[in-house]
């Protein structure tokens, strides 16, 4: 397949040359899986070790002293008090309490560093360049690369290369030499698994990808495998599971909403749409996302109306799968504030025909997070 | 020609035309990706020809089945309900879909012959 319209990542070619089904995705053409096919891929992952070209996504510098400070004007997050070498997950809500995007942030010594969707970042650096220019330098950074390096084996493969990688822990980063290039690495990633995600100097991303394929523990993975292992870990997918009319409470993330942000906190509120979050977590939402396991082997798929015994309308699936590791059917969707209870029984409708489904806590999947 | 092609990447078998074997294609399998869910049609209903009779589900997507030619459905295969991989491991063999008893010829004469159905993959 070959678009012209379409962008490439520094390892387009590195693709082909595994024999990826390449598909378009946000205005790149990306690898959906390579021979061996999602579900090995997935159990790759989950058992080993998986490497994931996520360059389209976007990465950007925030410098100056008052970045932090400027930033906590986008996001409900506690920014300011984010130590050297940690990072954090955080949304850009918009002026009604929406998503605009959901994103990483990591303190480093001299900036922020930030990485944004793919599909959202033409809007993300206009929505910081218009907001907080003034105060901060905001720095794209389409020159590099980002390899996501997922899976309990991760960190055996990647110590081979650099052996002070294991000392990071779940959610910190640091720079790193990695096949000669100096990277930043995070120990995160998207897959519910422990792992790395690392930024690349772009001319160096290939020389790294194959080093890292070259350890044992290592294959190649795509987005359809990234797609099924972050719903199992109940990680959110933006424009599906979060978009701009779901807010931080409806959508399970208050915890992303540090105290003192909260009403009460020392830096509470003063960012879009802070008077409707604070309501809400007042108050509650009106509908909340849950996450569902099918009753029946019956793939229940994003868009599939949720409907309670009598027929009545109770909200939608914006996410699911029949899981790999799961071997169920599992989703998320928006539930009625009063049936998004755990163990809650609701039907998707698929095709016509009811299919039974339970309310269950996310993550699907114990999490493999490293924390030390 | 005993095996003819749909555009909709089925094949069907007529060596015994009153349980003509219906399955999908290599090329459907590959572009679906791994088969996890099949909806087969009922046996003994009869469907008209271009009729969704079931469904293929991989991980990623859901596709229709549609009928390549009207008639009776004879028989499905359980084995590929059990077992939806069969469909990519022998999508033209032990992943059949379903047996149909055709009484319209015509309609079966219809369909692509195997050059034809090449010629349809190289323009994708």
């Amino acid at each position: 397949m070959s678009d012209t319209n379409l962008l490439r990542t520094p390892l387009h070619g590195l693709h082909l040359e595994l024999g990826a089904k390449m598909v378009p995705f946000a205005g790149y053409e990306m690898p959906v899986n390579f021979p061996g096919g999602i579900i090995a891929e997935h159990r790759q992952c989950r058992e080993r070790a998986a490497l994931f070209d996520v360059s389209h996504m976007g990465q950007l510098r925030l410098v100056g002293d008052d970045a932090a400070a400027a930033l906590e004007t986008l996001v409900p997050v506690d920014v300011v008090d984010l130590p050297v070498g940690k990072q954090r997950y955080a949304l850009f809500t918009n002026a009604s309490g929406g998503i605009l995007d959901d994103l990483m942030i990591a303190r480093r010594e001299k900036d922020l560093f930030v990485v944004v969707n793919a599909a959202c970042k033409a809007a993300d650096i206009k929505h910081l360049i218009t907001h907080i220019s003034h105060r901060c330098q905001v720095i794209p950074l389409p020159d590099r690369a980002l390899l996501a390096l997922q899976g309990q084996h991760a960190v055996h493969a990647l110590q081979r290369l650099a052996p002070d990688v294991e000392k990071l822990t779940f959610m910190t980063g640091g720079t790193f030499t990695l096949a000669g290039a100096e990277c930043f690495v995070t120990r995160s990633g998207y897959t519910g698994e422990d792992g790395f995600e690392i930024s690349v100097p772009a001319d160096a991303a290939v020389a790294l990808a194959r080093a890292l394929l070259a350890q044992p523990e290592v294959k190649p993975a795509g987005l359809g495998a990234r797609d099924t292992l972050r719903l199992e870990a109940g990680l959110c997918l933006y424009g599906h599971d979060i978009n701009e009319t779901t807010t931080p409470v409806e959508a399970g993330l208050t915890w992303a909403i540090q105290k003192v942000r909260r009403p009460g906190g020392a830096r509470a509120g003063h960012y879009p749409g802070a008077d409707k979050i604070a309501g809400q977590l007042a108050a509650g939402a009106q509908i909340k996302r849950v996450g569902l396991i099918g009753l029946e082997r019956i793939p229940v798929r994003e868009g599939a109306t949720l409907v309670d015994a009598q027929g009545h309308k109770l909200g939608h699936v914006t996410s699911g799968t029949l899981a790999p590791t799961v071997n169920q059917p599992i989703a998320m969707a928006y539930l009625a504030a009063n049936h998004a209870v755990i163990n809650h029984e609701v039907y998707a409708d698929v095709r016509g025909k009811r299919q039974p489904m339970r309310v269950t806590p996310m993550p699907f999947v114990p999490p493999g997070y490293y924390r030390g | 020609m005993t095996t003819m092609f749909t555009p909709d990447h089925e094949w069907i078998n007529i060596e015994d035309h009153e349980a003509a074997v219906v399955g999908i294609t290599l090329h459907a399998q590959d572009a679906l990706g791994d088969v996890v869910f099949v909806e087969l049609p009922e046996v003994g209903r009869t469907y008209k020809r271009g009729e969704v009779v079931g469904v293929v589900e991989s991980v990623k997507a859901a596709a229709d089945v549609f009928m390549p030619v009207e008639g009776e459905v004879v028989e499905v295969n359980e084995a590929l309900r059990a077992d939806p991989s069969l469909a990519n491991k022998d999508p033209m063999g032990n992943g059949w879909f379903f047996k149909v008893h055709v009484t319209h010829m015509e309609q079966f004469d219809e369909l692509m012959d195997p050059p034809a159905y090449d010629k349809l993959l190289k323009t994708l």
